[in-house]
């Protein structure tokens, strides 16, 4: 037990984060009380949280509190009481988890949640999400506003996609002024989007820091940690802080040669969200091999910054949109995620992938053993393939994903060793 | 008479072929001709049919083909349709085929289309992002978006999409629309003269063939039908809802009919029903295609309505067919249809009206325990 929780990056950053995500969580039971201030429901997926600031309004992430449940072992219950009320057993869990605690009063801290000024629904990328948000504002009887965001078929997104995404988030800021009597703080949100482009900075230097040998932290459970604040904080003063502090703290662990373990052994890099009902036990399974995830593609759902995007206060509505089109994961079509793995595969000196198949999510995983097919067969990179959930505790299938990880670490540990010292050298 | 059971048979046997016989001859007839095929739920055929090529709607593969590689590709959860769709790539059944476009109904599926870009680079694989908002930008961004395919398919073609060539496609496709309203009017009013199996074969087999052969096919239909022999029958009326993109066997449609409902309103193989009215022929084509697709659909599951929930849509068809109950015919791990089951059961349960879910693939082939369920169904409501 030792060993493991060893694994776990527990700085100071660490003990921050969850103060600002439990102020986060006062200031929603405040806005429950009082109507103050403000709230929108919104996805992570490419949020446009910038815009909120200008009318000093908060979000509300339902996958933040599907997952806060799922962690805690709470999913269950709302799950089964939406498959009571005629989910399917096929449908997102994170969907069946958040309106199973909206029907039975459940929040992840005990406190209260407002009903949502507005739900936004910002799909990008999921269907899912429409549906979801059609149900949160049937259920509460808020108003539903779905910005219909197209979906990256190119490379790049064209002028009539910008000015498409453009006019709707405009059409937002007029629906809140009329929902709140607030007029919209143009300067206000111009402001919080230099923030998060600072706030990017960092977290793109933070994420860069991964390619040190050892890497100081888990770019993939320890990302998880520090992407409450990146959605939550980003356009604000304190997220500049919160991530400025977790650079410093974290440079000076790379620059001194300290990694999560004592050695790191394996450099993975690892695709799909985690099974936040065993979100511990799987990350053993790593720490047990003294695996350390360089870097993954969950913690880019809110926004892909290492490759240098970063909002721009001199055209805030169209970076916003630029954000939302082409800067996350999920907005981004499947083969620039292929493309995006492999430049992690090959900048940050990875030895294999984990492609982690959630049942609840075809967004992530419609496809992935095409992904596998590329990883292995065309590029020759090891590749592993496991299958569970991110929020159903019923499908995390325990000592054979045991078993699966062993045998893919005892196959790369035996590749190394044929292999003389040329792939020994790189993850060292 | 004869001769419309001929034709019948005939279609129903290209609608089963999954060696695409139809689209090779016509490629045969119209040397250098290309063949698009897009994937369900709605397509614009008009922009490829204005390119001089004929445009085809594919609906999966049935239970006509083994998934052998494509689980491969494709794991656990998805549903069928994209596993035989990928099946049919991977066995060369979509060779005829010069391109195959995808449109924004489900997360599957548009992964679906990447996946075959990556695999079949010779192929023009696009994705069409059809809009989930109806206001007025959505119109704009709709008609830029024809406007980029209508450049693609010039690049495939070879040859320029005239404006002249867009309305006459738009004219033939109301005229198919239009007489595909009259057959579910007829349906609705006289289910005795045209089961729902039978003008289901009459719609799908349309999916695969030239618009103006289908436009006869139509009217041969509805000039016979009217006069055909059929007697009236004691059944209930039902709606079928949630079967709008992998397609239920025949033979459920079938034992449904035979279990003693009429089928007075469905949404299977829905795309020739799209439009609640004709598109526009003034104006820009391509502008009134896209405003009819924002502002003029059917309620569907795979789009966002913002001046009507979908569930009023199908409360709506209730009443306007008279139904008395609703069937929730679900392809097994199609997300959209699972989800909409629950407002829309709630909506039929404030009507008063039973309801009855029923899961299917499309490669099933033993019904026993559907007709069970059906039979139980349908006597519940007849002895209450
Ligand atoms: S389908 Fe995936 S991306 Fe969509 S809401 Fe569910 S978990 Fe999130
Ligand atoms: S059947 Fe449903 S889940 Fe499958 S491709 Fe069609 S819409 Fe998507």
């Amino acid at each position: 037990m030792a060993e493991k929780s060893a694994s776990e990056y527990r700085g100071s950053i660490h003990q921050q984060q969850k103060e600002l995500m439990l102020d986060w969580y006062q200031r929603l039971d405040h806005a429950a009380e009082t109507g103050d201030p403000p709230t929108v429901s919104m996805m992570i997926s490419g949020n446009c949280v910038e815009l909120l600031e200008g009318f000093g309004a908060i979000p509300l992430y339902p996958e933040v509190n599907a997952l806060q449940l799922a962690i805690r072992h709470q999913s269950l219950e709302p799950i089964l009481a939406a498959e009571e009320m005629g989910y399917a057993g096929d449908n997102c869990a994170y969907v069946k988890a958040d309106i199973g605690c909206m029907l039975k009063g459940i929040t992840p801290t005990g406190g209260r949640l407002p009903k949502p000024t507005l739900v936004l629904c910002n799909f990008v990328g999921c269907n899912t999400y429409v549906k979801w948000f059609e149900h949160v504002a049937a259920f509460t009887g808020a108003p539903l506003y779905v910005l219909d965001v197209p979906f990256l078929r190119g490379d790049q997104p064209s002028q009539a996609d910008i000015d498409y995404v453009v006019r709707q988030l405009k059409e937002v800021v007029l629906q809140i002024e009329m929902l709140t009597g607030r007029k919209f703080d143009y300067d206000r949100f111009r402001q919080s989007v230099a923030y998060s482009s600072e706030v990017e900075d960092l977290w793109s230097q933070i994420k860069h820091l991964a390619k040190y040998s050892p890497s100081p932290f888990d770019a993939y459970f320890d990302a998880i940690t520090l992407m409450g604040p990146l959605y939550v904080y980003r356009g604000k003063r304190e997220g500049v802080e919160f991530f400025r502090a977790a650079l410093n703290e974290l440079k000076e662990k790379a620059q001194a040669g300290n990694g999560i373990y004592e050695q790191e052994r394996f450099r993975v890099v690892v695709e799909g969200p985690p099974p936040y009902p065993y979100f511990r036990t799987f990350r053993d399974m790593f720490a047990s091999w003294s695996a350390v995830a360089v870097a993954s593609t969950y913690s880019t759902v809110g926004g892909l910054w290492e490759f240098g995007f970063r909002h721009d206060p001199k055209c805030p509505f169209e970076s916003v949109a630029m954000h939302m089109l082409a800067q996350n994961v999920t907005n981004r079509n499947y083969l620039q995620r292929y493309d995006q793995i492999r430049r992690y595969v090959q900048e940050w000196k990875a030895d294999g992938v984990i492609i982690h198949f959630v049942k609840s999510c075809r967004l992530f995983s419609a496809g992935q053993g095409d992904m596998r097919d590329y990883f292995t067969k065309q590029l020759g990179v090891p590749t592993l393939y496991i299958e569970s959930d991110l929020e159903d505790p019923r499908y995390f299938a325990e000592a054979q994903t045991k078993n699966r990880i062993d045998a893919f670490f005892e196959s790369l540990e035996h590749a190394k060793h044929t292999a003389g010292h040329a792939v020994f050298e790189r993850s060292r | 008479m004869k001769e419309f059971e001929r034709t019948f048979d005939s279609l129903y046997e290209g609608m089963q072929d999954l060696s695409f016989a139809g689209v090779r001859n016509w490629k045969e007839l119209h040397p250098g001709a290309k063949a698009v095929a897009f994937f369900p739920v709605y397509a614009p055929m008009e922009l490829v049919h204005a390119a001089g090529m004929l445009p085809v709607l594919l609906s999966g593969a049935g239970d006509r083909l083994d998934i052998q590689h494509a689980d491969s590709r494709f794991g656990s959860f998805i549903c069928s349709i994209i596993k035989t769709t990928m099946e049919m790539a991977m066995t060369g059944h979509l060779e005829p085929f010069d391109g195959l476009l995808f449109s924004s109904i489900c997360d599957s599926a548009r992964n679906l289309c990447f996946v075959v870009k990556r695999n079949y680079p010779q192929m023009y694989v696009d994705f069409l992002h059809l809009p989930h908002s109806t206001s007025e930008s959505s119109v704009d961004f709709l008609d830029a978006e024809y406007r980029r395919i209508i450049t693609e398919l010039e690049r495939l073609g070879g040859a320029p999409v005239r404006q002249a060539a867009l309305n006459r496609s738009i004219e033939l496709y109301n005229e198919q629309r239009r007489l595909v309203r009259c057959l579910y009017d007829l349906r609705a009013q006289s289910p005795h003269l045209l089961r729902a199996w039978e003008s289901y074969v009459l719609i799908r087999s349309g999916n695969l063939m030239p618009v103006e052969a289908h436009i006869e096919v139509l009217k041969q239909a509805l000039d016979y039908l009217p006069t055909r022999p059929g007697k009236k029958r004691d059944a209930i009326r039902v709606v079928i809802e949630g079967a709008f993109c992998e397609q239920p066997p025949l033979e459920l449609i079938r034992l449904l009919e035979n279990a003693g409902c009429d089928i007075v309103e469905d949404d299977l193989a829905i795309a020739q029903r799209w439009f609640t009215e004709d598109v526009p022929l003034t104006g820009d084509p391509v502008r009134a295609l896209a405003e009819s697709y924002v502002q003029r659909s059917v309620y569907s599951s795979v789009r966002h309505d913002f001046s009507k929930p979908r569930w009023e849509g199908l409360a709506e068809k209730v009443r306007g067919t008279r139904a008395e109950a609703v069937i929730f015919l679900i392809a097994k791990f199609c997300e959209p249809a699972y989800f909409d089951f629950v407002l829309f059961k709630k909506k039929v349960d404030e009507m008063g009206l039973p309801h009855l879910l029923l899961e299917f693939e499309e490669k099933l082939f033993t019904f026993d325990r559907l007709r069970t369920e059906v039979e139980t169904f349908v006597e519940s409501l007849v002895f209450d």
